[in-house]
């Protein structure tokens, strides 16, 4: 259409980095530049991604049946912990950075993020931070209280050592990343929009990753306020969990939970925008209802911080509060409805064509309907009080966060893998990784539901025979070996494709948004004349873009130079936090010390060379 | 042709799916004694009907939605030489359709839900309930019964019949206790008192568990729960308010000490041999630590860390329900209680062989 009139030219231009990504080591470390930070979130995500299923799978090796003694409960306890926390924290929330990273600014019609070296340091504080908490493994263990970390297993008395630690301090360095790259990508997409984007106009993903970065800059406060008390309690000996000196233990579930839901929603949302772009560009068709589409992802946002205390139906709480948040819980299933309706009518009447990232997007709302009812089904106070904290739940969150978000992600990896390496992944692999994924993750969780009905707790590292348990875990052991396997499918996928995939130039797929109208890989200045926009689907419109963004005869924009400060800054962070872990004042200090001037080299180092 | 082959891949999905769901059912057989869906009480067979009424709306959404993506999957299918579709935006009375549609199943859902919370979360109202208080400890559960002063350990007794007002408590962290037969989840707090009700309707034998990560251990924080009929319950809980045997104000009932005895003595007529091992034992028993937190009802021994001991012998299971009270694993848990359940507050005390089977057998005859 359109589109390849003004994107078929590749930018020729004159620089020599201009998309491609060879460099060495330190042109990596003190990089700025949005897409390749998007890329090392991608690769660090996704190896913590790996991680966390490796442990996964080590739980599920112990449950595949009863009374198993390959792994002792202490380790156990470790690994479930450290699951939850990595895939939540190390694996979806980068995943999601990483597309926004990359995406974010190529949508916006922009030539990078608003604040690039910030941008270099979530990225490293995100990366050391990872590392600082799996480092728990070689210092005396992992942490072991669950990722919720309940008030008062976690203090010093029930849970002494430093596994607790690890991970009051790593959570609150990750916080820091997330914090800044929220605030990064809320100027971005404020700011940096191309002339005529008005916010009605934005791609999904980029409505959604605007969105979540409220979500996130709102939610982290919470979490934080919990750890500091945490720590104090922890370090200084105070009592806020303390219930023996007039703490209170349900003060932390409260901390954590109006943090924790709208996490889920921190990690949802950006998968909803994805699918947004994936169904409209192989329906070719524009999404149907947008406005709707866009409100109701805020709506979601919105409801996401009435609702924590679902989490909460078995405290007692009384039946004031479990009705007012089961009502809440409940009316956050309309608007998420809408959106299924509308990505379903978007399909209606439009031109399916079948590639790899529209199987992942199909299979992503027909995995999230069912976590979806699910989580109706939880969010009846009174029906949970059977469901909370059985496998049932476990199944819930898995369709919820494995076939909703992974899919999802998925489903975006394949659409923006041609523009983000110039090759196409294959599609006779794709696909058979998405079939595989789609059995092997339904025979791994499906039966978790009947578990959790027949009285199977969580966090549990074993169950004794008898109870009925033994088949449906076998099941779900075997699912989810084959489920590994097909990740080992995708990387495989992966690496075939890099070495010998098709060249995917800049439009494989036919899309609307901006970041099709320029090469695959993009040029480090990604468009060389800014797009003016005039329609929500601009390279769908008649005649295309009226810029020639790609146009060599204009000059080559200057981009902010490479710095090493915003990495120095980060390890200065993990210093001060080694400092703590360990007691050392000297070290706390060294590392504060490394903040305070590296932040000053930070800031005397002009922009551009 | 092409369409053909294109379908390949999708009819084999399909074929797997339909194997994956019969291994799923036939995974499905059971028995389940855990079961939430198996409900034994008042309270969890309302729970029960509330949850079979959401699944019931579950479902139909589930095909409706599942339907509608299907057809869109297979009917727009790209085509050769198909045109590109008209560029629909969107259609407000859809929109506002679908904004209604699912409120409306939502309020057939929370009208239900909200009369049963109003009905489950409330303390009981009966006046003639019998008071539970549940302590939940690191990994074990405590019952007391105030109205009989009655001391136990893992193994709740119940008459069917009778609202039982369940009183929690955590002596460490936060348990959850569990009788999904009996009823939902209800944490088990360190400085919040919670409560919980419900009137069992059947008798048996249920089995329970933690339900809140406590720590180590937690897979094997497990109880049972004994409803059995008011006068089966009576009986229990005579034979629970007498002192411990061998005290000499106790009877020792015929199966206490199967190897030693066959006939059941009052206590001032034991027989010389039982009076002996009895003794030893005891003696055992007050020397070796165990008293710094065991109790045993007539005894010096008045600890309160543990559970407590006056009638160990009549209980089914030994250390939270993960094992049948036998000699065998009687003398296991006292060689080593942290093999049986790691991180377990009692310590290895490096008993003699000797000293454990005279424990054991004092233990087994605590009837």
């Amino acid at each position: 259409m359109a589109a390849t009139e003004t994107a078929a030219r590749p930018a020729s231009g004159t620089g020599t980095r201009e998309g491609t990504y060879a460099g060495g080591l330190v042109s990596w470390l003190t990089t700025v530049d949005h897409k390749r930070i998007g890329i090392m979130y991608a690769v660090f995500a996704f190896s913590f991604f790996l991680l966390g299923g490796l442990e996964a799978l080590l739980i599920r090796l112990q449950l595949g049946s009863p009374e198993n003694t390959l792994i002792d409960p202490d380790l156990y306890n470790q690994l479930f912990t450290m699951h939850g926390t990595t895939m939540v924290f190390l694996a979806i929330m980068p995943l999601s950075a990483a597309f926004f990273n990359f995406m974010v600014p190529l949508q916006i019609g922009a030539r990078d993020v608003a604040f690039p070296r910030l941008n270099a340091f979530s990225l490293w504080v995100f990366v050391l931070g990872a590392l600082f908490l799996n480092a728990s493994f070689l210092f005396g263990g992992a942490p072991d209280a669950g990722w919720f970390g309940y008030a008062n297993l976690t203090s010093t008395q029930y849970s002494p050592g430093m596994r607790i630690d690890f991970w009051v301090l790593g959570l609150q360095i990750l916080g820091v990343s997330s914090i800044a790259a929220a605030l990064n990508f809320i100027v971005t997409i404020i700011n940096l929009r191309a002339p005529g984007m008005s916010l009605m106009r934005m791609p999904l993903f980029t409505w959604m990753t605007f969105v979540t970065s409220f979500l996130l800059i709102l939610a982290f406060p919470a979490i934080t306020v919990g750890l500091v008390l945490l720590m104090f309690d922890r370090t200084f000996g105070t009592s806020f969990f303390n219930p023996a000196a007039g703490g209170d233990v349900l003060l932390w579930q409260h901390l954590f939970w109006i943090f924790g839901h709208p996490e889920v929603y921190i990690l949802l949302l950006p998968s909803l925008g994805i699918i947004s772009e994936v169904i409209p560009t192989f329906s070719r068709k524009p999404l149907f209802g947008y406005p709707f589409v866009v409100y109701s992802g805020i709506l979601i946002a919105f409801l996401g911080f009435g609702v924590w205390a679902h989490h909460m139906f078995a405290v007692g709480l009384g039946p004031i509060a479990n009705t007012v948040f089961s009502a809440t819980t409940m009316l956050i299933a309309i608007p998420t409805g809408v959106k299924i309706f509308n990505w379903i009518a978007t399909m209606w009447g439009g031109s399916l064509r079948f590639k790899t990232p529209l199987y992942f997007a199909v299979g992503f709302i027909a995995m999230f309907i069912i976590g979806g009812l699910s989580g109706i089904m939880h969010s009846s106070a009174a029906s949970d009080l059977q469901q909370t904290d059985s496998y049932f739940v476990v199944a819930h969150i898995h369709y919820v966060l494995f076939g909703g978000v992974m899919f999802a992600l998925f489903s975006g990896i394949y659409y923006w893998f041609p523009k983000i390496t110039g090759k196409m992944l294959s599609e006779g692999i794709g696909k058979l990784h998405f079939w595989l994924m789609l059995l092997a993750f339904n025979l791994t969780f499906f039966p978790q539901h009947l578990l959790g009905l027949h009285g199977m707790p969580r966090r549990t590292f074993t169950y004794q025979e008898g109870l009925g348990f033994e088949a449906m875990n076998l099941m779900s052991t075997v699912g989810s070996l084959v489920l590994g396997f097909s990740i080992l499918i995708f990387l495989w996928n992966v690496v075939v494709s890099l070495r010998k995939g098709a060249k995917a130039g800049p439009d494989p797929w036919g899309g609307a948004t901006l970041e099709w109208a320029i090469a695959s890989p993009p040029p480090h200045y990604n468009f060389r004349r800014l797009p003016r926009v005039h329609s929500r689907d601009p390279l769908w419109a008649e005649g295309g873009l009226d810029v020639a963004v790609n146009d060599p005869e204009a000059p080559e924009p200057h981009m902010p130079s490479p710095s090493l400060w915003p990495f120095i800054l980060a390890v200065g962070i993990i210093v001060a936090a080694t400092g703590g872990l360990t007691h050392s004042v000297p070290l706390a200090l060294a590392g504060a010390a490394v903040v305070v001037a590296s932040t000053y080299g930070w800031a005397f180092q002009p922009l551009e060379r | 042709m092409r369409n053909d082959l294109r379908r390949v891949p999708r009819e084999a999905g399909f074929a797997l799916f339909a194997v994956a769901a019969v291994v799923l059912l036939a995974g499905c057989g059971g028995p389940y004694p855990q079961s939430a869906l198996d409900p034994a009480s008042d309270f969890a067979t309302r729970l029960d009907d509330l949850f079979r009424g959401i699944f019931f709306w579950a479902v139909i959404v589930f095909v409706l939605v599942e339907g509608a993506l299907l057809v869109a999957v297979f009917r727009f299918r790209d085509r050769e030489g198909k045109r590109r579709p008209e560029a629909v935006h969107g259609n407000t009375i859809l929109e506002i359709s679908w904004t209604l549609a699912p409120a409306i199943v939502l309020v057939l859902i929370a009208v239900p839900t909200f009369r049963t919370i109003w009905d489950v979360d409330r303390p009981t109202r009966d006046p003639d309930a019998l008071v539970v208080e549940v302590i939940g400890h690191q990994w074990w559960w405590e019952f007391r019964y105030p109205e009989y002063g009655i001391v136990t350990a893992n193994e709740m007794h119940v008459p069917v019949g009778r609202t039982i007002d369940v009183r929690l408590t955590s002596a460490d962290v936060i348990h959850s206790f569990w009788f999904p037969r009996a009823g939902g989840k209800r944490d088990v707090l360190p400085g919040h008192e919670n409560h919980l009700w419900f009137t069992m309707d059947s008798t048996g034998v249920f089995p329970g568990q933690c339900a809140e990560f406590c720590g180590l251990s937690h897979a094997l924080m497990k109880m049972e729960l004994v409803a059995s009929s008011p006068a089966a319950f009576a009986e229990w809980v005579a034979v629970q308010q007498r002192p411990a045997v061998g005290t000499g104000a106790a009877p020792v009932p015929a199966d206490s000490l199967a190897a030693v005895s066959e006939e059941t003595l009052p206590g001032d007529t034991l027989s010389a041999e039982l009076r002996q091992i009895l003794e030893t034992g005891q003696q055992k028993f007050l020397q070796s630590g165990c008293i710094a937190c065991h109790r045993i009802a007539g005894t010096p021994a008045a600890g309160v860390l543990g559970p407590d001991l006056t009638h160990v012998g009549s209980r089914r299971k030994i250390a939270a329900g993960i094992l049948d009270n036998t000699p065998e694993n009687m003398a296991a848990w006292l060689r080593d209680p942290t093999t049986v359940k790691p991180g377990s507050l009692m310590p290895n005390l490096n008993l003699d062989e000797d000293t454990i089977r005279t424990l054991v057998a004092y233990l087994e005859s605590l009837k």
